[in-house]
């Protein structure tokens, strides 16, 4: 299903100098795999060509089901040298979860039990211990 | 053994300068903590404080510290509790003798030990630095600082635990330190209490994360998270508490009692924050990798924290400097509906005509429509009907005259521009200097040899 990015996972942003860094968490650990797939360089490299002139790195990060992308030339100069309004890419992360992907089903309905509250979003200390025995 | 259950409770108060005062005061008084540590200085905050000492020779640290730490003496002593912080600045010694003064009005039940770090600061030394060979290249162009080497306002390595280690093996109650690394303030209460060796790469790792997730305050327990952002109370939150043990673990928490939230969610996303390449994240003292981090929620506002692992310290400290970049201005008007949109986009065409006919200069100008898309970059759909646009235009120049010109050629519009425009009450834009940031790298050795750390008795 074509979901935004926000449906599967929640994002922060923050800046180091004229590089703006975006966070993205999967809800759920099911819902990696499809971070991995949709959110790539490319993709986030388009998704805002209005504000990133230089290139888009992603690191993977499988032991939070998270990605971290570094998108450069994207903060006017960055620091107090910066002219914009977000001069430290801090809604940046808001902005990603915007773009349109392709989910699964399970996958969505997954996330949704997290974002109701019925499912935890980690494996918690009763799962552990469950899976362990 | 007493030891191996032992838990050393370190907890974050301020996560930069301008942070809520209370937020330390309830660490240490709504339950129980070892440690409380403090984080004032961001990138660009040390060359805001080194203004300010030129100014006055007195200044130059943050001095709500000094008005936190007067409020907070007795129930440090009470509670057995003590600080690390860097809101020394670049005058770790002026904010000791701000502490020392107030403290004689105060009772305290016993002297406090006040200790201060010296030697981050390079500014004094820096033609030496250069001449013996250090060229300080900027990590982002590699351009030697020599090229703008007169223009520079301040020049601060950043400092891991020695020192930190020094102050509370001499049993200092408050440690103040100029640029501290954020993280070091958080990790070094740890190695001190467990005594953790140097080189164990992987304990000073875990205290690496541990120091990240206690360095921006709130925003490790609820402040921005975005799970369930309307669910979690922020008026009063407990910022987050490392709860660690001897062998590196530890559980981020907070005082039960107050607000806030500490889950996966707000740790995983503190995590990231400001994350570059998280195979390798560098500090003085070790280089922590962010994929072996293991979390566990435990419920009940508590996250675990296990299984990271680090390794070797590099041979170079990174050193921050701050330098003059020209001037800049900042503007704004507002539009209503209808068409907001196009009348801001009007506005902004006349008056860089205007700019334009008066041959002004600038290195950028740079025009946002606020409420159409200004920090998406996305002009969202249906544009023509948004109810109000505000037209956000900035300039940035080496010429100081040409950006105080413009500062006087926003109003103007407002009665020879569009209709329906308001939003001027705040009057001319202030001219600013900017002060750029120059990230750089120095051989330890050049920095730690002039390290000092001095401890008085405050009666």
């Amino acid at each position: 299903m074509r979901v935004p990015l926000g449906r599967i996972a929640i994002a922060r942003s923050g800046d180091k100098g004229d590089t703006a860094n975006i966070g993205v968490i999967a809800l759920a650990e099911l819902a990696y795999p499809t971070l991995v797939k949709e959110v790539t360089e490319h993709r986030v490299k388009q998704h805002f060509s209005g504000i990133c002139h230089g290139r888009v790195e992603r690191f993977e990060l499988p032991n939070l089901a998270a990605l971290n992308f570094l998108l450069h030339e994207s903060l006017g100069g960055g620091g107090t040298v910066s002219l914009m309004l977000d001069a430290q890419g801090k809604t940046f992360g808001a902005t990603l979860l915007t773009m349109e992907i392709d989910a699964p089903d399970d996958v969505i309905a997954a996330c949704g039990r997290v974002t109701s509250g019925e499912a935890p979003g980690r494996p918690t200390a009763a799962h552990r211990e469950e899976a362990d025995g | 053994m007493a030891e191996a259950g032992r838990k050393v409770r370190v907890a974050s108060g301020q996560g930069f300068w301008g942070d809520w005062q209370e937020a330390p005061k309830l660490q240490v008084r709504k339950g129980p903590i070892d440690y409380l540590m403090l984080d004032y200085l961001a990138e660009i905050t040390m060359s805001i404080m080194q203004k300010q000492r030129q100014r006055d020779a007195g200044s130059g640290y943050a001095r709500d510290f000094v008005d936190l730490a007067l409020d907070l003496a007795p129930d440090l002593v009470e509670r057995n509790i003590r600080v690390l912080t860097n809101a020394g600045g670049v005058n770790p010694e002026a904010c000791r003798e701000a502490l020392v003064a107030g403290l004689r009005e105060a009772s305290t039940g016993r002297p406090l030990r006040i200790a201060t770090v010296h030697g981050d600061g390079l500014m004094e030394r820096l033609d030496s630095l250069i001449a013996a060979g250090h060229e300080l290249r900027n990590m982002e162009t590699g351009e030697p600082l020599a090229t703008i080497r007169d223009r520079v306002y301040s020049a601060n390595a950043y400092l891991g635990q020695a020192p930190l280690l020094e102050a509370l093996e001499r049993d200092a109650d408050i440690v103040i330190t100029g640029r501290s690394t954020d993280t070091a303030l958080t990790y070094a209460a740890l190695a001190h209490e467990f005594s953790w060796a140097s080189d164990d790469w992987d304990r000073l790792a875990a205290g690496v994360v541990a120091g990240h997730i206690n360095e921006c305050g709130a925003q490790a327990a609820g402040g921005n998270t975005m799970f369930d952002w309307r669910g979690v109370d922020l008026v009063a939150p407990g910022y987050p508490i490392i709860e660690a043990s001897a062998d590196g673990g530890f559980v981020v928490t907070k005082h039960p009692g107050l607000g806030g939230r500490v889950t996966w969610a707000t740790v995983s996303e503190q995590l990231v924050y400001e994350m570059g390449d998280p195979a390798v994240y560098i500090t003085p003292d070790c280089v922590a990798d962010f994929r072996s981090i293991r979390l566990r929620d435990l419920g009940d506002d508590r996250v675990q924290v296990h299984g990271v692992k680090g390794s070797p310290r590099t041979d170079q400290l990174k050193v921050s400097i701050a330098y003059h970049a020209g001037w800049k201005a900042t503007g704004t008007l507002t539009y209503a509906a209808p068409e907001a949109l196009d009348k801001a986009r009007r506005a902004d065409e006349i008056l860089r005509a205007r700019l334009a006919a008066l041959d002004l200069e600038f290195d950028e100008i740079r025009t946002e429509f606020v409420g159409a898309g200004a920090c998406s970059g996305r002009v969202p759909e249906r544009a023509a009907e948004l109810p109000e646009v505000e037209l956000r235009v900035g300039v940035r120049g080496t010429d100081r005259p040409a950006v105080e010109r413009f500062t006087r050629e926003l109003a103007p519009l407002i009665l020879a521009g569009p209709p329906s425009v308001t939003g001027f009450a705040g009057g001319r834009p202030r001219v600013q200097e900017v002060m750029a940031y120059w990230p750089a790298l120095i051989d330890r050795a050049a920095v730690e040899a002039d390290l000092r750390v001095e401890v008085v008795e405050a009666r």
